[in-house]
Formats: C-alpha cells, sequence, structure tokens
C-alpha cells in the first residue's frame, strides 16, 4: 500500500448504527436522544463536502454493533508514515471499539502499536500536529504519560496541554491548527500552563465561549480549506479573512454525543 | 518530614510540565529538591528529571504524590517487602495497614490487584501455581507463615474517581447536611440501586430498631418483598420489635396502630425472643406459621440472606443472632462481596461495622434523624458515605413509594 503523507486521506465511519446509549461527557444526557435519520443526513453532507468540495480521499470502516461512538474516527489513534499509535479508550463504553479499528488497519498494511500497560491514549483526539510538534492534550482522557511513549515513537517534540473543563474534554473539541505557526483554540479549556505554552509558542486566534460551546475548534484543516460546525458566524469570518475557505455542515446530532466534523474524520498518514 | 523520589520524562520543558508540577508540590505545602537533571539535546529528545519531594505527613505526601503523579511524576516502580506471620493472629512487625481504596502490590516487575479491598487489614500474598495473588486479610485470620506485606514501597493506592457529573450521586459531596432536596435524593438511591441491580451486584440494607418504632416496618417490608434487597444486615433490636409487632402489633409496647401503651406491653419484647427461642429460630418460625409477617418474615420468604449481630445489651438474644462479634463479622464480610450500594438507615453501630467491610467504591448512603452517626460513619474512614439527617420514615416511604410506582 501506498503510505505517502497526504492531509487529504480521511477515515469516517457511516452512522449506521449510531446513538447514545451511554453519558461519558457532560455533553451526553441519555434524555435528550440524537435524532439518527437527522443524524445521518448530517453525516453525509461532511461525506459530501469533503469527498465533493475538498475532494478528499475517504475512506469508510463498518460501525460495530454495540459501538456507537465508532462514527468518531478521531479516537482510533494517531496515524503517522503507515503507523498506527492505537488508542486505549479511558471509559469501558468506547474500549469495545479498538479491536475494530485494529482490524481495518491490520488489513490495509498499517503496523499497529498499543499504549504502554495503564496508559491511556485517545489518538488524533487528544494529538493533533501544528507543523513537526505534536500538540497533545490530557488529564480528561488521554493520560500524559501517553505522550512521553508518542513522542519516543514518532521521534517529534509533543507539548503537553491540560485540558481543565470536561466540556472540552478532548483536545480537538478546543484547539486545531491552520498552520506551524497559527492555532486556533478556546482558552478556557486549557489552564494556564497550558496557556502559557501555547501563546509562547503559535500565533493564537481566540474563540469565544459562545462558539467554543458549539464546537467552534472541532474543526477539519485540509491545506487553506476548513470544514467547520455550522453556528460559528465569528470564526468563520475570522478564517475568510485570512484568506481560507470555510464549508460549514450542521452538526446538531453529533454535538448531543460531544463531537463534531473533526471527530468524525481521522488523518490517513 | 517524609520523603519520596519521583521521575518526570518527556518534553517537560517545553509543556512546562516541570514547572508545574515543582508549584504544585509547593502550594501544596511540600518541598522539593532535584536530584538529577538530563536536559534533551535537541527539541525532539526528551529530557528527564529525578525530584525529591518533601511533605509534613505521610497523607500530605500521598496527596501531592497523587496530584503531581496526574502530571507524569511517576515513583519508580519497587516489588514490596514481604515478611511471614509470626503467628496465626498477629502481623510481622511493620506490617502495611491497608485503606478501602482500589490497591495494587508491585511483584515480580508487574502489577497485581490486592483482592478484598477492606481497611485495617494486612495484605496476604499466596502463590496459586506460578500466579500471585493478593488480598486484604483482617488480623485474626493471618496464619502463621502467611507472607504479609511490610511497608508500603511497592503498594499503589487509587483513589476514588470523582464521579462523572451525569452520576446520580455527583451532587451528594460526601457531607453531611439536613438543607438537602430529600425527594431528591432518594430519587439517587433509587436509581443508583436500578444500576447496581442492571450491574449484577448486591444491594445491602443495614437496619436500626427505629425502622419498627417509627412504623416504618410495613415500608421496608414492601421493599423487600419488591426483591429490591440482597442482603439485610441488623442486630437484635431490630429483629426482636419486628416480630414483636407482628405477634403482638407493638414495638416496645407501644401499640403501633394507636400509639398508646398496651397493658403489660413491656414484656411484649420478651414474650416474642421467647416464642422464636422455642421454635428454634426466625425461619423455622415463619415455616410453622408463628410468624407471617414482618421484615424478617419477608426475608425468609424472599430468601434475603440476613445477618444478625448481637451486642452486649440484648435482651435473649433470639437465636439467629450471631453472639461473637468476629464472627459476626466474618459473616458479614462474607456477604458485603460483589456489593454495589449499601443502604444504612438509623444504626450507627451496623453502619460502621458495615462501613469497615466496604471497599471506598461501594455508593454508601446513611440515613439518620442524628447527624452524629453519619459523621462517626466518615470519621471511621467511611469517607464515601453520603449523610441524610432525616427521619427513617420519611426516607423508606419515599423509597417505597418511588421503587414500587415502576
Amino acid at each position: 500500500m501506498d503510505f505517502a503523507v497526504s492531509t487529504h486521506r480521511l477515515l469516517m465511519c457511516a452512522p449506521d448504527k449510531y446513538g447514545l446509549l451511554y453519558e461519558i461527557n457532560p455533553w451526553m444526557k441519555l434524555e435528550v436522544q440524537p435524532d439518527v435519520a437527522l443524524a445521518a443526513t448530517q453525516w453525509q453532507e461532511l461525506h459530501r463536502v469533503l469527498t465533493q468540495e475538498v475532494q478528499a480521499e475517504v475512506q469508510l470502516v463498518d460501525q460495530a454493533d454495540g459501538a456507537p461512538d465508532m462514527v468518531f474516527t478521531a479516537n482510533a489513534g494517531l496515524l503517522s508514515q503507515g503507523r498506527v499509535l492505537l488508542s486505549r479508550f479511558r471509559h469501558p463504553q468506547r474500549q469495545v471499539e479498538v479491536p475494530y479499528f485494529r482490524k481495518w488497519f491490520e488489513e490495509r498494511g498499517y503496523d499497529c502499536l498499543e499504549p504502554p500497560e495503564e496508559v491511556y491514549f485517545e489518538g488524533e483526539g487528544d494529538a493533533l500536529f501544528a507543523g513537526e510538534i505534536l500538540l497533545a492534550g490530557y488529564l480528561k482522557r488521554s493520560d500524559i504519560r501517553a505522550h512521553q511513549w508518542v513522542a519516543a515513537e514518532l521521534g517529534v517534540q509533543v507539548l503537553s496541554l491540560e485540558l481543565t473543563d470536561s466540556r472540552w474534554y478532548h483536545l480537538d473539541t478546543a484547539l486545531f491548527a491552520l498552520s506551524p505557526n497559527l492555532i486556533v483554540c478556546y482558552p478556557g479549556a486549557f489552564d494556564e500552563y497550558a496557556r502559557l505554552v501555547l501563546e509562547g509558542n503559535f500565533e493564537t486566534i481566540k474563540v469565544e465561549e459562545e462558539e467554543a460551546l458549539q464546537f467552534a475548534c472541532n474543526s477539519v484543516v485540509l491545506g487553506d480549506t476548513i470544514v467547520m460546525p455550522a453556528g460559528c458566524p465569528k470564526l468563520k469570518s475570522e478564517l475568510e479573512s485570512r484568506d481560507k475557505t470555510v464549508y460549514t455542515v450542521e452538526m446538531s446530532e453529533f454535538l448531543k454525543c460531544g463531537g463534531a466534523c473533526k471527530c468524525l474524520t481521522l488523518f490517513l498518514r | 518530614m517524609v520523603e519520596e523520589s519521583v521521575r518526570l520524562d518527556g518534553h517537560i520543558i517545553d509543556s512546562l510540565t516541570l514547572s508545574k508540577v515543582m508549584d504544585l508540590i509547593l502550594t501544596h505545602g511540600g518541598t522539593y529538591e532535584i536530584t538529577n537533571f538530563q536536559i534533551g539535546r535537541t527539541k525532539t529528545d526528551a529530557s528527564h528529571a529525578e525530584i525529591s519531594v518533601r511533605a509534613p505527613s505521610q497523607d500530605d505526601l500521598e496527596s501531592i504524590l497523587h496530584l503531581i503523579g496526574q502530571h507524569g511524576a511517576v515513583r519508580p516502580a519497587h516489588d514490596v517487602e514481604m515478611l511471614p506471620a509470626p503467628a496465626d493472629g498477629v502481623f510481622p512487625e511493620g506490617f502495611y495497614s491497608t485503606t478501602n481504596l482500589e490497591t495494587a502490590i508491585r511483584l515480580s516487575d508487574r502489577w497485581v490487584p490486592v483482592e478484598r479491598t477492606e481497611m485495617d487489614c494486612g495484605i496476604v500474598v499466596r502463590q496459586d501455581g506460578a500466579e500471585s495473588l493478593a488480598s486484604c486479610v483482617p488480623l485474626h485470620r493471618v496464619k502463621q507463615r502467611d507472607q504479609v506485606v511490610v511497608g508500603d514501597r511497592g503498594v499503589r493506592v487509587t483513589p476514588v474517581p470523582r464521579r462523572d457529573p451525569s452520576d446520580v450521586f455527583s451532587f451528594m459531596g460526601s457531607e453531611v447536611s439536613s438543607e438537602r432536596p430529600k425527594e431528591l435524593i432518594v430519587a439517587a438511591t433509587v436509581q443508583a440501586m436500578r444500576e447496581v441491580r442492571a450491574t449484577g451486584r448486591k444491594i445491602v440494607f443495614v437496619g436500626g430498631p427505629a425502622i419498627v418504632h417509627t412504623g416504618a416496618g410495613p415500608q421496608l417490608e414492601a421493599i423487600i418483598h419488591r426483591g429490591w434487597i440482597d442482603v439485610l444486615f441488623a442486630g437484635n433490636a431490630l429483629a426482636t420489635h419486628d416480630i414483636e409487632r407482628a405477634l403482638y402489633g407493638t414495638s416496645l409496647g407501644v401499640d403501633l396502630e394507636t400509639g398508646a401503651p398496651a397493658a403489660h406491653g413491656h414484656e411484649h419484647h420478651l414474650r416474642a425472643i421467647n416464642a422464636i427461642r422455642a421454635v428454634g429460630g426466625i425461619r423455622p418460625a415463619v415455616e410453622s406459621g408463628l410468624l407471617s409477617s414482618g421484615i424478617m418474615h419477608a426475608c425468609v420468604v424472599k430468601g434475603v440472606d440476613f445477618v444478625l449481630a448481637g451486642s452486649i445489651r440484648d435482651d435473649g438474644p433470639l437465636p439467629d443472632v450471631i453472639t461473637d462479634s468476629v464472627e459476626a463479622q466474618d459473616a458479614m464480610r462474607e456477604r458485603v462481596r460483589d456489593a454495589g450500594i449499601a443502604i444504612m438507615v438509623a444504626t450507627t453501630l451496623h453502619s460502621v461495622a458495615t462501613g469497615n467491610l466496604l471497599p471506598a467504591s461501594v455508593r454508601t448512603i446513611c440515613v439518620d434523624s442524628d447527624a452524629d452517626s453519619v459523621i462517626k460513619l466518615m470519621d471511621r474512614g467511611t469517607h464515601q458515605a453520603f449523610g441524610l439527617v432525616t427521619d427513617c420514615e420519611f426516607f423508606l416511604k419515599e423509597l417505597a413509594g418511588k421503587l414500587g410506582t415502576t
């Protein structure tokens, strides 16, 4: 297979067995169930924008029974040069996803690695590249010890960022990188050390809480194109003022489980 | 001052993790010394620091180590040390005294979970073929030459995770108050009971005689009949007054219908005990038709396991009462295994006794009209207990209603 680095190859999982069956983050409320038909429509639109508008190559993994959150493929692992650093989910409800993702990767020739004993790691949900630097979130889901493992395996510099607010429980709910020097983030999701690290290393576009709650930061960056959840007009116009092409997709039914555009995609590298 | 060395690896300078760990040590009353430091030569190289952490007490040190552990500062793992027990019922000098928290010990470079989590025990390690098994063992159960963990090196204790905000018990911080929305708390208890049921663990009920005196006996009886209790812990008094009610309609001689003292009512409880002793126990009394209602009757009919533990002031007692305290403890110890929730109502003695046996992961609610009862339970180490200061009749009525309506 071809392991050529491409930022335009993505893995997605159609929401055939999507649902809200448990509560493992503050967004999930069993009494507020997603409309699964509408979720399917929203996912199709995201898939259409990515494949037809942006012309990304999207591969699909089948959703398994009893793994309602498998649609959030970003949490399957972190990929680099044909290797997959697999996740170990903090919650048992999501641990069931790992063998399905692993099988998919292995069947396509990826070399799969497991995190060290007793270390939690939730894949690209908590690990995003800004150029050569890997920004990595911890405390809510991934352990900081996973960062040491990722750094050693990939030979990259990892900046560890503590997440302090359970509503932004993964790094990709509170931050994305536009370029090696420019990031978009919601500062309220981080502790003061992480904020200093971000400000010291990057130019930052700060998202306001109102839009951060609409998962403005859960956006997919494909070169100069950004695919983001609808309902975040301030960030959208900020990005457009920087000559970015922005597509918005309604994500209401995935927000009910605490996910949006980025959570629904994983970069295949 | 106590001291422990930790190591911190990774991009700890660029991420400010080292600064954060040092700040955390200081702001939590500790001090530190960096005993070894190797800075990464390039941006992608990891740095390595060894830090000696000092704190005024072992508890302070543990809380600092737990805190900085979340930021990657780890204790180098050493295997535990063990010594043989010098005699039956005696731990070796310097034995590790357990908490009610999930515990693991390091043996041959791997973490072995300690089974039967219980506070104030020792950890005994046994070999099962090639496998080492560790479990909490109370003092009186240790046998001469058992291998017992000494010191705290190689012992890892996991604090109870903060409950998810969606958890029904999450709004019940571990504190005592009468200033709480009581109906909400009963609803939360019901939901917790349903969750425990769904996971196949046990619901343990611990009760005092005030349940009968206040007229709440029929409520508890109904809850048992509906199959909501797996294990009942009580003393001679609850069973006696319940049986007195069943046989005479009184509790401590007071007519539960009218509230008036019955003639010669003060003798009723002794006559009740005597009647049960005459037929050989509670089960024979139910089987012979002598006892046809009440809490104990419901337990026998529904197959609910019960332990009646005796105390020094007991009359009689009933033949089912275990008068040897250590034996009673052991009987309770066996029955709290797989408990998911413990509901303790109107008894300090049996609540504390049960709390002593429970892992901190068991949801524990203690209901008493006196805040002291709950405070005592928590002071004796059952920190996970949630206290509700209210009359037990109100609580059981609400509980029975909420369990019965769905």
